[in-house]
């Protein structure tokens, strides 16, 4: 099995965290994966996106132009991702901050996140990144949603650890958004 | 199984550098290689090694040269600009037969350019970027995991060779994350450097140059830095083959790029296309004698590079006499970079 | 019988290439005997440049790396860092000293780097054949000054031993002449206090010899040695710019 997907957002929103997150699952469940996250000149405050490929086998291409699943934290990374998913594939959006009027794809399957609400209804708007990686692992199975506390050890400096319980809380509230939207 | 780390490529090589027994890094400060000079000043010093972030890619290759020329293991690293300030020091190792590792995270250019991936500086790296016509080892890593192991291996062939050994990659497989099983140092059978300077003591004066002024000695030494280059062709060839066996198209690329085609050609057999991969992962030495071997069975290649067509004249100098070339190229800068799809397409055209 | 004067044994028994009048001999010897005095010669590493002090290895009987045009305090560098109880030292021209190779000179004093670096001005390029070096006196004619040196076109000759004195990293810095029996004298002291230095682990040493190339200066030796003397003296003044064991 091979999963790809483009999680793109603002710089500060945990993007490359989330992808991060779900590479280090990748590899305790003994995975193959690649991480890469496009950069630009700035530093700061720009737009952060990565692509993270998941597969059994030979990962292959660490850079895709259509994605079978694409979380879009913000309008601009709608904007400039929402048209490359594949036909058939997943935008996973956060219509907290995503406006959806003049997205016109049809062939794909588009599901309305409020992520900074659900973020904010356990109380850290910092969550929205975890809300996004329970959706994603709720509808595609990429990796465990077990495997997920044990990988937030290593995608985590230590000092955060404590953070670990919140975390997994924003990862099962995302799941039972995805799975009470799905079933 | 050994745990598997999770890293970026660049920090890949600099832990591979410290496996292989390297102390001692020159470099100065150029996006996007900068991960390798910051993970080292972190640990070269724990390790009673020196780290010296030098005035120039000229200075910091010039203090390879030195360290090198005492017998210990070091390394540079760089990005195409700076290599191109280091072509003068790479010339003189060469030409002194002085191991030392290079990396070369390369960007695109010509002059500034950019800082995206690119492969235009395949030429500089195999054909000699400095003068006099010289060669050195040219490794072509494509995963976080060649990052470290090639790393390893440029340290071994340069010492064995007794020449300069470059790591040729991009930002892709630099920038990138992959796990990585941080294997140990092989096993290597190594010569002694009875040649390096050391302070003569009570022994014979050493001397580490490149002048040759008598009646035919640079003659004679440049046939020994041909026949070096001739034995490394023998010797030292490193290719993969992937889904050769039945293939009515080769797809020929290397680094990045042959990540990239590797998706594509999965996508090919899946519309049941015969297509298989030969990536080079010598770049100097060339693995000729696997392009001829291939192209006795498939009569197509299509090379793909980040350039406008480099490797292809490596290809086409190596096919069989009846084998047809083609080439799909995106000179490099930030948008260039080709997708599986594309690649893909051009799989179909070519077929 | 008594010998009072023999070939330091630093030095190897052969014949040099250098031009009659040329006083690359002298400055050969005078780093010999400073090798000899402290005894380091079987641990001494030498840079050599290129120019007419490209063939130190023929000479010396030290172990010798070859650097680039310019590059030799960058290799030293590298040199001293791997085998930090080697005594390591370059000898380089003008141009390769103070032209091509400015920034490798001046970062390696900054950095302190253990070293000495010996300085030869003869304000010429001597073995390309007698070009204008960043240390040609104003109005001094060469192959490519024809017309003489002009400070407005081409900037005033650089006075290396001062300038490298300002940098923090440098322990000592000094200029010498060697073209009469007291100025060797007094150069024989300078070039023991710099090699001090580095045998004490001190820092970087610095010393500039000022030195005559009657071939390039279209000169025969006598007048080379005055020139030396009184129109180089008179603009590169002798003496010790920095001693920071006198500090």
């Amino acid at each position: 099995m091979r999963h790809d997907l483009f999680i793109a957002g603002f710089g500060g929103q945990g993007v490359l965290l989330a992808g991060n997150l779900l590479s280090y699952a990748a590899i305790i469940e003994g995975k193959n994966v690649s991480f890469f996250p496009s950069y630009g000149v700035e530093k700061r405050g720009g737009a952060a996106m990565c692509t993270v490929v998941i597969a059994d086998g030979d990962v292959g291409s660490p850079v895709i132009g259509n994605p079978s699943v694409t979380i879009a934290l913000n309008q601009t990374s709608l904007d400039k991702f929402g048209s490359k998913v594949k036909p058939g594939g997943i935008c996973i959006v956060n219509t907290s901050l995503v406006n959806l009027e003049a997205f016109g794809r049809r062939d794909i399957e588009i599901i309305r996140v409020p992520m900074n609400d659900i973020a904010m209804g356990l109380g850290d708007a910092r969550m929205v990144n975890m809300v996004a990686v329970g959706v994603y692992v709720a509808k595609t199975g990429a990796v465990n949603s077990a495997t997920l506390e044990e990988a937030l050890k290593s995608a985590l400096p230590e000092r955060n650890h404590s953070f670990i319980p919140a975390n997994m809380k924003a990862i099962e509230a995302g799941a039972e958004f995805a799975r009470a939207k799905t079933s | 199984m050994t745990k598997r780390l999770f890293v970026k490529g660049n920090e890949a090589v600099a832990m591979a550098a410290i496996e292989a027994g390297c102390r001692y890094y020159f470099g100065y400060p150029i996006t996007p290689q900068s991960d390798i000079p910051e993970y080292l000043s972190r640990e070269l010093p724990r390790l009673n090694g020196e780290f010296i972030q030098a005035e120039s890619e000229i200075a910091s290759i010039n203090m390879l040269l030195g360290a090198s020329a005492t017998g210990v293991r070091a390394m540079t690293s760089s990005s195409s600009p700076g290599i191109s300030l280091k072509q003068e020091g790479i010339s003189y190792m060469a030409g002194s037969e002085l191991p030392g590792v290079i990396v070369n995270i390369s960007r695109s250019g010509p002059g500034l350019g950019g800082i995206d991936a690119s492969q235009s500086d395949y030429f500089q790296a195999v054909k000699g970027g400095g003068h006099g016509g010289y060669h050195i080892v040219v490794l072509a890593p494509s995963s976080v995991q060649e990052m470290y192991d090639l790393t390893m291996l440029a340290f071994d062939l340069a010492d064995i060779y007794r020449m300069p050994a470059m790591v040729l990659a991009d930002s892709v497989v630099g920038q990138m994350k992959e796990p990585l099983v941080p294997n140990k140092r092989p096993a290597a059978d190594l010569p002694d450097k009875d040649w390096a300077v050391r302070g003569k003591g009570d022994g014979e004066q050493r001397v580490v140059k490149s002048l040759f002024l008598g009646d035919g000695e640079l003659e004679a030494h440049n046939w020994k830095l041909y026949r070096k280059y001739q034995e490394l062709k023998a010797r030292e060839c490193r290719w993969e083959a992937c889904q050769t066996d039945d293939a009515d198209l080769l797809v020929a690329a290397f680094g990045s790029t042959a990540r990239i085609a590797k998706t594509a050609i999965m996508m090919a057999r899946e519309e049941g296309l015969k297509v298989g991969l030969l990536r080079p992962i010598t770049l100097f030495p060339f693995p000729e004698r696997a392009f001829l071997e291939a192209t006795e069975r498939t009569k197509k290649v299509l090379v793909v590079e980040l350039n406008t067509g480099q490797m292809v004249e490596d290809v086409r100098l190596s096919v069989a006499r009846d084998a047809e070339v083609a080439f799909y190229g995106r000179p490099p800068g930030a948008g260039s970079l080709p997708t599986p799809e594309e690649l893909l397409e051009q799989i179909r055209q070519h077929y | 019988m008594q010998q009072v004067f023999k070939r330091p044994i630093s030095l190897k028994d052969v014949q040099t290439h250098f031009c009659p009048g040329c006083h690359h001999g002298t400055i050969h010897r005078l780093v010999a005997e400073a090798l000899d005095e402290f005894g380091v010669q079987g641990r001494t590493i030498g840079v050599a440049s290129v120019g007419c002090s490209v063939f130190l290895y023929g000479y010396f009987d030290i172990d010798v790396v070859e650097a680039p045009h310019g590059r030799a305090s960058a290799v030293a560098t590298g040199v001293k860092r791997a085998r930090p109880d080697n005594f390591v030292f370059t000898y380089q021209g003008d141009g390769d000293l103070a032209a091509i190779g400015t920034a490798e000179i001046i970062h390696a004093a900054n950095r302190g780097e253990d070293i000495t670096v010996i300085f030869v001005n003869n304000t010429t390029y001597g073995m390309t054949g007698g070009q204008m070096a960043p240390t040609t006196l104003v109005g001094q004619k060469t192959s490519t000054s024809p017309y003489g040196r002009n400070q407005h076109k081409d900037g005033a000759p650089i006075r290396m031993a001062e300038l490298l004195a300002q940098l923090e990293g440098v322990a000592f810095s000094a200029r010498v002449a060697v073209n009469n029996p007291k100025n060797i004298i007094d150069a024989k002291r300078q070039f023991k206090k710099a090699f001090r230095y580095q045998v004490e682990g001190k820092g970087f040493s610095f010393i500039e010899a000022l030195s005559a190339c009657p071939t390039n200066w279209g000169m025969n030796a006598i007048a080379a040695n005055e020139r030396v003397g009184s129109e180089m003296a008179d603009y590169f003044k002798l003496g010790v710019f920095k001693n920071t064991d006198n500090m």
